[in-house]
């Protein structure tokens, strides 16, 4: 059976680093930049882990400025 | 094995910033609560198709630049008048969706008296009351939500009932008035909570737009700037202390009694 893959696309300049998606993703698959800031300062999150990703969209919802697009597919 | 760039498909979207959120910054401080509730507001707004026909009514506090982030037509109030506005605003235009966004300063205290009149009349309008317990955007000032024992800027020592009374709970006296048709506490901490708290939001602006009577939708929300937390943290501080005062479910649905 084919397995859910998703894939995150972080705005990241938009993003203020309040971590709430590293906490809400179920598999790991985000974190936060280490050292590096966007134009206001804020560390952004970022996809380090990929291919665990489902694409469930937690970190989506529960991102307080819709920083987030998710998007999922079905592996053949 | 997909690579990103087969998977990053117009057709495999499936979560976005809300098309009815603007693109300017928040100026909320990062992981607030209250970015989470504008956007479920934009999602239910878009899904029931009333993008042209919803008034918005933006508080005094940290939502007063409520207007600038969500594309609908929107109203500022004074300070706590923003059930009175709504009620002029909905009798003028019975076919639009109104609706007031409020914190607790705004809301529990200034404006406890038109919040509690416009309830009452049963206007039909919807109430979204953004409960943090603390005065948020003056700099985490005591609250008439306050919890007893919780330290802010104006009780370092801890909220003493002796002194400072008791948490003020709106939503447990909006429940008992004849004029309103959905009262609920929700909050939005989690996936599962962010999920309930939408449906809550669009069941009440169903309600107003079919003119059963008012609704009020308190979130539980954090403060963690006010709170002197990080994001994460209060969170778990909310979920441990708040929704033990403050329980978390519906506590009137004229619909469910029928």
């Amino acid at each position: 059976m084919g397995k859910m893959r998703g894939a995150v696309v972080v705005d990241e300049a938009r993003c203020k680093g309040c971590n709430l998606c590293v906490v809400a993703c179920p598999t790991d698959s985000l974190k936060l930049s280490a050292g590096e800031v966007n134009h206001r300062g804020y560390a952004f999150c970022q996809q380090v882990n990929p291919d665990v990703c489902t694409g469930c969209s937690s970190c989506a919802i529960v991102c307080p400025d819709g920083c987030l697009t998710v998007y999922r597919k079905k592996e053949d | 094995m997909l690579t990103r760039e087969e998977i990053i498909q117009p057709q495999n979207l499936v979560a976005e910033k809300p098309a009815l959120m603007n693109n300017v910054d928040m100026h909320y401080c990062p992981g607030c609560s209250h970015g989470v509730v504008h956007k479920l507001v934009a999602e239910v707004i878009a899904e029931m198709g009333l993008e042209e026909k919803t008034i918005g009514i933006s508080p005094v506090g940290c939502a007063v630049f409520a207007y600038r982030y969500i594309d609908i037509d929107w109203q500022e109030a004074a300070h706590g008048r923003a059930p009175a506005l709504a009620t002029a605003c909905k009798r003028l235009w019975p076919d639009r969706l109104v609706f007031t966004y409020q914190g607790d300063g705004d809301l529990a205290c200034i404006g406890t008296a038109e919040t509690i009149h416009a309830l009452n009349r049963g206007e039909n309008i919807t109430i979204i009351f953004i409960n943090n317990a603390i005065y948020g955007m003056t700099g985490g000032q005591m609250a008439p939500t306050t919890l007893l024992g919780m330290k802010t800027a104006t009780c370092p020592y801890g909220r003493d009932p002796r002194l400072h009374g008791y948490p003020l709970k709106i939503t447990e006296i909006a429940a008992q008035l004849e004029g309103t048709a959905y009262v609920t506490r929700q909050s939005v901490h989690s996936v599962a909570a962010i999920r309930k708290c939408k449906k809550a939001i669009r069941h009440a602006f169903e309600n107003s737009m079919q003119g059963k009577g008012s609704n009020l939708v308190e979130v539980v929300s954090t403060c963690n700037s006010g709170w002197k937390m990080n994001p994460v943290k209060a969170n778990e501080w909310m979920e441990e202390h708040m929704f033990d005062y403050y329980h978390v479910g519906d506590l009137k649905d004229t619909e469910v009694i029928r």
